[in-house]
């Protein structure tokens, strides 16, 4: 009870702190924005007649698994900020484990990228793109799925990184890649070896293509959108995620006493 | 079971070592000292002495290299989350939030520390809750800035903002690392007044580490620590008597018969004029004055200060 009523202290200090801050609100959005009104579009004009299904939407379920796997890894890496302006001291000296101060952190970052969702849904609507509104509604547990390996691969990264000026110059390195990786907007079914390599290993592949194979289940365009099963992306994104929070969070509080 | 010496010495340190990764030396070397429960407990020393890195393993955020530490009869490092329990922490940077109020920053820390079950609104909190964050904001003068914004308020609010939310959980000690640091004099006088009365109210004991030396002057036991070392440990009379000599300074129109006069009574003394004589191995101020009978021009009582003290034994340790 102890370390659940800190979690939900924690998740709400974020949101809250969100709520305040509308500049981060509104730049959350950009992105999806682009990608999807202008990246989306202008492909689906000039390439979507000849790929047997509709491009616009293929790219909305890709960007809204990558803004939710990106926003909640990047909300962890805020903990780095935290380390610096000494707050997480104040977290540290708490009588609670490292554990819960991290998956607090997760909760409310993953609560945040819910309220980027609804954004990027509303967009969606507004641009006319048909979406399956039954498919979406079943993709709601696999939301959280995919926002928690995001978080648990921020905890993976920030574990390594000792400072602000570090995580802003690696971060983006890191993340910037997998867009193109994991297939946001380019399908991925054939590739040269080595990017095919790299496309496997990149952690983003999964969590973007376990929501298009829950979005296109049992649609004739589900052979040409989606790579694995949904099992497989769900058992990928649970297991590799409970992994890189292990070893992440293991890691950060070996170098935050060990120093 | 604790046995009484155990609970009588709320911290105990034994052998402290700390070697930081790539450091060549030991930042905290071979450090041993314990504190009574309810004392005013004062570490000093310069900066990089090893201040900070002893009061990061005391609170649980570093590990230490070698030794024993041992908080409330709890070890420091087989069982940190008990001795977090027991403490409070207010840090040399302020750790407070900035986006969130005064009182959402309390309120944060009181469900970290499962006081209460944690609500998104103050007004959903339980009334105990709000009569301990009233009783505490009214010790220190915060009551009117409870509902602010942490950046509208003034380094020296924050502080006090701090010490409110430390003390939340009833800690037994409260570690106050370098707290009055970029504080204004009035503010650091302020804030003291509000210390001492908590100190009293509340049962506390008070461990400081600190610059300003005239804080430290109300300590009941102080330990100077210098290059990792402890240099000087006692009371501050004890501190100030055991190093620094006492002296008057005379001075006469006639230096000449003084001098003769205090050499006929075997007065040593040390100057061409003004002339200082020291006093304690000889004999005390009062007896000195009382047997000369040349007019004075001058004369000084040189009691000295903890900052005196400090610095003669700094010196010293640096010289050596």
């Amino acid at each position: 009870m102890h370390n659940l009523n800190a979690i939900i202290t924690i998740a709400f200090r974020d949101v809250s702190k969100l709520f305040r801050d509308r500049p981060r609100i509104l730049a959350s959005l950009i992105f999806p924005v682009i990608f999807i009104g202008v990246l989306g579009t202008s492909l689906q004009s000039n390439l979507g007649d000849n790929l047997g299904f509709n491009f616009l939407v293929f790219v909305f379920i890709g960007v809204i698994a990558q803004t939710l796997f990106q926003s909640t890894a990047s909300g962890i890496i805020s903990l780095v900020e935290d380390r610096q302006n000494d707050f997480a001291q104040e977290m540290f000296i708490a009588p609670i484990s490292r554990y819960s101060i991290l998956l607090g952190k997760i909760l409310g970052e993953t609560l945040i990228s819910m309220v980027q969702i609804v954004g990027v849904l509303v967009f969606g609507f507004i641009m006319g793109i048909p979406l399956d509104i039954p498919a979406l509604i079943r993709l709601i547990p696999f939301v959280f799925a995919v926002s928690f390996f995001g978080g648990a691969f921020g905890v993976m990264v920030m574990s390594s990184l000792s400072n602000q000026r570090a995580a802003n110059q690696i971060f983006p390195f890191i993340l910037f890649p997998q867009f193109f990786l994991a297939g946001v907007f380019n399908p991925i079914s054939n590739l040269p070896l080595p990017i095919l390599i790299a496309s496997r290993l990149s952690p983003m592949t999964y969590a973007v293509d376990l929501l298009r194979s829950v979005y296109y289940l049992g649609n004739p365009e589900y052979s040409k959108t989606v790579l694995f099963n949904p099992l497989i992306n769900l058992s990928v994104v649970l297991g590799a995620g409970l992994v890189f929070l292990v070893i992440g969070t293991f890691l950060f509080v070996k170098n935050e006493r060990n120093r | 079971m604790k046995t009484k010496k155990e609970i009588s010495h709320i911290i105990e340190v034994k052998n402290l070592v700390k070697k930081y990764k790539k450091a060549k030396t030991n930042a905290v070397d071979d450090i041993s000292f314990y504190v009574d429960e309810g004392s005013f407990f004062s570490l000093l020393g310069p900066n990089g002495a090893g201040k900070t890195t002893a009061i990061s393993i005391l609170t649980t955020i570093l590990s230490k290299t070698e030794g024993v530490v041992t908080i409330a009869g709890f070890d420091v490092e087989k069982h940190p989350e008990k001795v977090r329990q027991e403490i409070g922490v207010i840090f040399q940077n302020p750790s407070l939030d900035l986006n969130l109020t005064a009182e959402e920053n309390i309120r944060f820390h009181a469900s970290l520390y499962n006081l209460y079950a944690f609500m998104p609104t103050y007004s959903l909190m339980p009334s105990e809750y709000k009569k301990r964050v009233t009783k505490l904001a009214k010790v220190v003068g915060l009551e009117k800035d409870i509902n602010k914004p942490v950046k509208t308020l003034s380094g020296g609010m924050k502080r006090k903002l701090e010490i409110i939310r430390s003390l939340m959980h009833q800690p037994k000690v409260l570690f106050l690392d370098e707290p009055t640091t970029g504080l204004d004099p009035v503010s650091r006088q302020n804030l003291w007044k509000y210390l001492q009365d908590i100190r009293k109210k509340e049962d506390i004991t008070i461990f400081l580490t600190t610059h300003y030396l005239e804080e430290a002057e109300n300590s009941d036991f102080i330990c100077i620590i210098d290059q990792g070392k402890i240099t000087t440990k006692g009371t501050p009379v004890e501190i100030k008597e055991s190093l620094i000599k006492k002296y008057i300074t005379i001075d006469s129109k006639d230096r000449t018969k003084l001098t003769n006069e205090l050499t006929s009574y075997k007065i040593k003394f040390e100057g061409v004029g003004p002339f200082k004589i020291l006093i304690n191995t000889q004999s005390t101020g009062q007896e000195i004055i009382q047997k000369i009978k040349t007019p004075l021009t001058f004369l000084d009582i040189h009691s000295p200060s903890l900052e005196d003290a400090y610095v003669e034994i700094i010196t010293k340790n640096a010289q050596s």
